[in-house]
């Protein structure tokens, strides 16, 4: 599987159209620092050319430090592993996603940046205090113990209490991301988004199974 | 849509319309085919569905996945251009502080207006629906009968193509034969919905909407539809063989990029265009309609958003069809000498009696759902199948509490996941890994949604007058909104809620949060649905109605008005299909008496 780094989609050019904007912004307005505060950009207004492809940081910069990119790819990855059902998060660019969602300006995705990112620190902290290894650090064992440790039954600690709600906010996100991709469709069972000259609805088996029987002929 | 700007406009034209959506698309399209002159003055930019339509974008190639956000409030893939809950610096005002006398407005500014993403829901009002107030004693009846409306429904279904099912069900008049396409198959949600339906006494049918499910007739439909026009048959055949049918993929509301789905930019505006009888302008912000010394209108001023400059267009025949909410405000800032209080405002009822759509959703769970094999839901993309209302014998025993009535639109989930997580998180608390995967597959596609669409009585409480502090960045005077739901639209959204989880629990499923104690709980805000109709009734005289039955004012003779502002009541049945044969209507009215010289 490829890293990554190696498959990431965002270009120098890119990069430094960000630092660009970013430095208009403290300049002009309230101080940005990457990873930190709240987002600078504007969004993409009421008539954005929406028959595009786009990709995360065409419309406004990503701010994710690499060192929080590190904790996200690696959490993203134990959340949805690659396994019979399809590939890792990373493969599929959720932390892209991640990343464009704790950027974006927009009063939802501004809540969320309130939460994720204090989380990516706090499970760092989790992971240093109980396994003595940065979380990105882990193996994905080791990774899979400790959401184990958060997110079973049992007395938690603050800290580990937190990182439970943190948990349950970013698992959202990367389900929004993993399974908007064809790949996330197979994993879940979505069939569709091609044309065709009929529909048929449910096949025979679909209607056995529920005990119905198709009324339109 | 090619466009001209306002130097290359006429001196006079037969007619002028406002606006570009359902009824000026309508009023466009009859009159130009019928050989008027037209100038359509529209408030967006120009747009074209052929090209500006993202039909297969994945929620991986859009930013956040394509999820709604403040700039978008439908998803990024909307068809709404430059539009939603908020235009910005064309603002709306509340009357009433109260949350639960508040009024959301839904506007869109572009070619087209809402119906280039509206849900292709289209239902004829019932005999009934015209004559509410003989009916049960409440509201107004309508100076007209669904039989004289009747034709005019025929026509255009014909026209835009509607496909669904004759049942013969009271109050659901059918259309004639061989005028509805046949409706696309149940999704399983809908097959099991009917199932349990069945057992507690609801009706589950195939639904009707502006969707080609096959080609239009071409070579039947034009001569039944402009008998004796040749040309106008010509073109409309043209216009019809360029719609391909459905091709079940792609959600209706991005648009349709192969003319499957009635838009006005599809279906009215390029026949209304090919005439050579029609201009548009685009970013024309109408303010007012003027009137000369006899009373009559003369024409329009208008802002072009281009320059800011204001301008004018100048008309034998005026029509307004901007949206019920915007026609209003048009008139009512349309003061003069001779009508102090607004155009064709004699009667102080412009901006009285607006209403809504009551409306209300339940979400059930379903396990007969879960787990079912992958297949392809994604069909005419939107609803197929729904309960027209069924309760009229309950209501004359006495045995309910509302009057009038709801349908149920049913709401299948197996659709394209991305950008939100496509099961709730509430069912995936705690969980990751593969067992993840695994309940995010088992729950996928396993809930259904029914969601009620009610009649709302007009009532003192609702309506629209202008704001007298504020205005918008073009410096005309905006609405401000007044509403209040009554206990009928309240107890009938209680009503639907019980009746919803009935018929889950009659399938074996639960709804997915706890039922409402009141119907305010539940109960969408005013102007939630889109249906937003009346302000400007038509009625019997000019002392209780702005118009007559033929929309025509009053007290302005040659001025129209094409939209639902019109509307007398607001039937559960979605308003479209009814601005568009009311505005055909007129225009059959307007092409005789201009032939006749009355206006
Ligand atoms: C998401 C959604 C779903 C819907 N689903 C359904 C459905 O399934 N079935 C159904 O029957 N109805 C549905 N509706 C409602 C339907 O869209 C409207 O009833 C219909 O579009 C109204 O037509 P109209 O011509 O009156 O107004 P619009 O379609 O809104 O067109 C009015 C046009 O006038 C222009 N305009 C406004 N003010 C001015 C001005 N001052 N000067 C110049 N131009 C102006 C606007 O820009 C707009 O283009 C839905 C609406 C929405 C938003
Ligand atoms: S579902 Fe059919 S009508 Fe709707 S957009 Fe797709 S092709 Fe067009």
């Amino acid at each position: 599987m490829k890293t990554e780094r190696e498959q990431s989609r965002i270009s120098r050019r890119d990069i430094i159209k960000w630092f660009t904007a970013a430095a208009a912004v403290s300049q002009f307005g309230p101080a940005l620092s990457f990873g930190q505060g709240a987002v600078g950009a504007e969004g993409y207004g009421q008539d954005p050319k929406v028959a595009g492809i786009f990709k995360p940081g065409d419309h406004w910069p990503l701010t994710l430090t690499s060192s929080q990119r590190k904790t996200v790819t690696a959490l993203a990855d134990t959340i949805l592993p690659e396994d019979e059902y399809g590939p890792a998060a990373s493969s599929l660019r959720v932390p892209d996603f991640v990343d464009e969602w704790v950027s974006a300006p927009y009063p939802r995705q501004q809540a969320a940046r309130k939460k994720i990112l204090p989380g990516l620190k706090d499970i760092e902290e989790l992971s240093l205090n109980l396994e003595g290894e940065r979380f990105s650090g882990l193996s994905l064992k080791l990774r899979a113990k400790l959401l184990d440790r958060v997110t079973g039954e049992g007395s938690k600690d603050a800290l580990a209490k937190r990182v439970a709600g943190f948990l349950h906010e970013f698992t959202s996100i990367c389900m929004g991301a993993y399974y908007g991709t064809p790949a996330g469709w197979k994993a879940i069972g979505y069939v569709g988004n091609v044309p065709s000259p009929t529909f048929n609805g449910p096949p025979q088996e679909v209607l056995d199974r529920v005990g119905v029987t198709q009324t339109v002929k | 849509m090619p466009t001209i700007s306002i130097s290359e406009a006429k001196e006079q034209y037969d007619a002028v319309i406002v606006g570009s959506g359902a009824g000026g698309g309508q009023m466009a399209y009859s009159l130009t085919l019928a050989g008027l002159k037209c100038v359509v003055l529209e408030a967006g930019r120009s747009y074209n569905p052929y090209t500006e339509t993202p039909m297969f974008n994945r929620p991986d190639q859009a930013p956040l996945g394509g999820t709604s956000t403040p700039d978008k409030d439908m998803g990024f893939w909307d068809a709404t251009v430059d539009g939603g809950w908020d235009v910005p610096g064309e603002p709306y005002t509340q009357g009433s502080d109260d949350k639960k006398r508040r009024f959301t407005w839904w506007r869109a500014r572009m070619m087209g207006g809402r119906t280039n993403h509206w849900g292709r829901i289209s239902l004829r009002n019932g005999p009934y629906d015209f004559k509410p107030y003989s009916y049960d004693g409440l509201g107004f009846d309508w100076p007209i009968s669904y039989e004289e409306v009747k034709p005019y429904y025929d026509k255009v279904e014909m026209l835009i193509g509607v496909h669904g099912t004759n049942e013969g069900l009271e109050n659901v008049p059918d259309s004639p034969p061989g005028v509805l396409q046949p409706p696309p198959k149940g999704r399983i949600g809908d097959l099991l919905t009917q199932k349990a339906g069945k057992k507690v006494g609801v009706p589950v049918v195939p639904i009707h909407r502006a969707v080609l499910t096959k080609p239009l007739a071409a070579d039947t439909i034009p001569a039944k539809l402009h008998p004796g026009n040749k040309k106008a048959q010509e073109i409309v055949a043209k216009s019809m063989r360029s719609r391909a049918a459905c091709f079940y993929a792609t959600s209706c509301g991005r648009g349709c990029s192969i003319g499957a789905t009635y838009q006005s930019t599809i279906v009215h505006l390029p026949p209304a265009e090919e005439t050579g009888n029609l201009d548009i302008i685009a970013n024309a912000h109408v303010r007012e309609v003027e009137t000369g010394p006899d009373g009559k209108a003369t024409g329009v001023v208008f802002i072009d958003k281009t320059t800011g400059k204001e301008e004018r267009v100048k008309g034998k025949v005026v029509i307004l069809a901007a949206s019920s909410g915007e026609t209003v405000r048009i008139m009512l800032n349309s003061r003069s000498n001779r009508h102090p209080e607004g155009v064709a405002n004699g009667s102080g009822i412009v901006g009285r009696y607006i209403t809504d759509t009551a409306a209300m959703g339940l979400q059930g769970q379903i396990p007969a759902l879960e787990n079912l094999p992958p297949h392809n839901e994604d069909g005419a993309g939107g609803s197929h199948f729904y309960s027209p209302w069924w309760g009229h014998e309950a209501q004359r025993k006495g045995k309910l509490d509302f009057p009038r009535g709801y349908h149920i639109e049913v709401g299948s989930t197996r659709n394209m996941p991305g950008g939100n997580s496509p099961v709730s998180m509430r069912y995936l608390r705690g969980l990751y890994g593969t067992k993840l995967k695994e309940e995010a597959r088992r729950y996928y596609g396993s809930f259904i949604t029914l969601a009620s669409r009610g009649e709302m009585i007009p009532n003192e409480d609702s309506f629209a007058e202008i704001d007298p502090k504020v205005k918008d960045k073009w410096g005309v005077p905006v609405v401000r909104w007044h509403w209040k739901w009554s206990d009928y639209e309240l107890n009938m959204a209680l009503h639907a809620e019980r009746t919803f989880a009935e018929i889950f629990d009659a399938m074996g499923g639960k709804a997915t949060r706890p039922l409402a104690k009141s119907g305010h709980d539940i109960l969408r805000p005013g102007g939630n649905v889109k249906h937003e109709v009346g302000g400007a009734r038509m009625g019997f005289t000019p002392k209780d109605s702005v118009c007559n039955k033929w929309s025509q004012t009053w007290d302005v003779k040659n001025l129209f008005l094409c939209d639902a502002s019109t509307f007398v009541s607001n039937p559960d049945k979605n308003p479209t299909l009814t601005i568009m044969a009311l505005a055909w209507r007129c225009a059959d009215y307007i092409i005789e008496q201009s032939a006749k010289g009355n206006l």
